[in-house]
């Protein structure tokens, strides 16, 4: 089975590297991008029957930190 | 008077950090992130800079889960002092014995150069012998120096007086100028600047000495 756990920096912490996509989408001529938000995908290959409760534990200790990210979980 | 200096795969300033607590009279010890302890008798840990495990993940998030941290944790936890430099304090940030976090400088780009800091308190082994306001200049040498920290936790550094150093011009971003915090005992330092970098004339500047110096008076009246 597989999780994939989406983390992204927490509304309201600036985002430098989004920002500087944004700028660069903007030089490109792609007009009207307001905001861009960069994140990182993390694709779980799980032994079958673990728990989301185990996934969100995963994210708890090392795949976020949540002084400053956010996450989300999908199973399967 | 013993220090243990925490080496992992990707450390680059180990070796610097012990230079300086050798030159300041401490026995160092090497200790490499795999061991499940630090050795009998330690009274100071210093975490080095560097790019432990490549920045991976995070910088400083895989270091902090080594089986070594365990052991500076105890340590911490039994009013030990620790010393984390530039990677060393995001890996401090990292296992939560500092609060806050590091984050990509607000520029994105590489800092490699001397900065000044003013000291802002010197009620610290680390710091006593400073003089508060004290601007010194230390080195800097990272990408991701860029403190933040939630209001309360700021409100709370601020009252605590734990805001060790603040940037004079702000290089990278950092909230409220900080360059370096102290832990609630005051016996936990972590900064994005390089004291071990100026502690001889030879390479540029001894600011970062009188650091040193304070760790050992305090540690010879222990």
């Amino acid at each position: 089975m597989r999780a994939t756990v989406t983390v992204m920096l927490k509304q309201g912490v600036l985002d430098p590297q989004g920002e500087a996509v944004r700028h660069a989408l903007g030089a490109l001529g792609f007009d009207g991008v307001e905001g861009v938000r960069q994140g990182k995908v993390i694709e779980l290959d799980l032994a079958d029957g673990t728990s989301e409760e185990t996934v969100k534990a995963m994210c708890e200790k090392l795949l976020a930190n949540t002084v400053i990210e956010s996450y989300s979980i999908s199973m399967g | 008077m013993k220090a243990a200096v925490i080496v992992f795969p990707g450390s680059n300033c180990d070796r610097d950090l012990a230079v300086a607590f050798r030159k300041a009279g401490f026995q160092v010890d090497m200790v490499w992130h795999k061991d499940q302890g630090l050795p009998e008798g330690v009274d100071i840990v210093g975490i080095p800079g560097g790019f432990s495990f490549g920045d991976y993940l995070r910088c400083g998030a895989i270091a902090g889960q080594s089986p070594v941290m365990k052991g500076v944790a105890a340590h911490v936890e039994r009013g030990g002092y620790a010393l984390g430099i530039c990677n060393g304090f995001q890996v401090l940030c990292e296992t939560g014995l500092l609060p806050g976090a590091l984050m990509r400088n607000a520029g994105l780009k590489f800092i490699c150069r001397m900065q000044t800091l003013s000291v802002e308190t010197t009620n610290s082994v680390f710091t006593q012998n400073y003089d508060k306001g004290q601007q010194i200049d230390i080195p800097l040498a990272h990408h991701d120096g860029n403190y933040v920290i939630g209001a309360e936790g700021l409100a709370a550094l601020k009252a605590e007086d734990r805001i060790a150093f603040r940037y004079v011009g702000n290089p990278n971003g950092a909230i409220d100028d900080i360059a370096g915090v102290l832990s609630e005992n005051r016996r936990v330092l972590g900064m994005m600047p390089h004291p071990e970098r100026v502690i001889d004339a030879n390479h540029g500047g001894t600011d970062g000495w009188a650091m040193f110096t304070g760790l050992t008076q305090a540690l010879v009246a222990a």
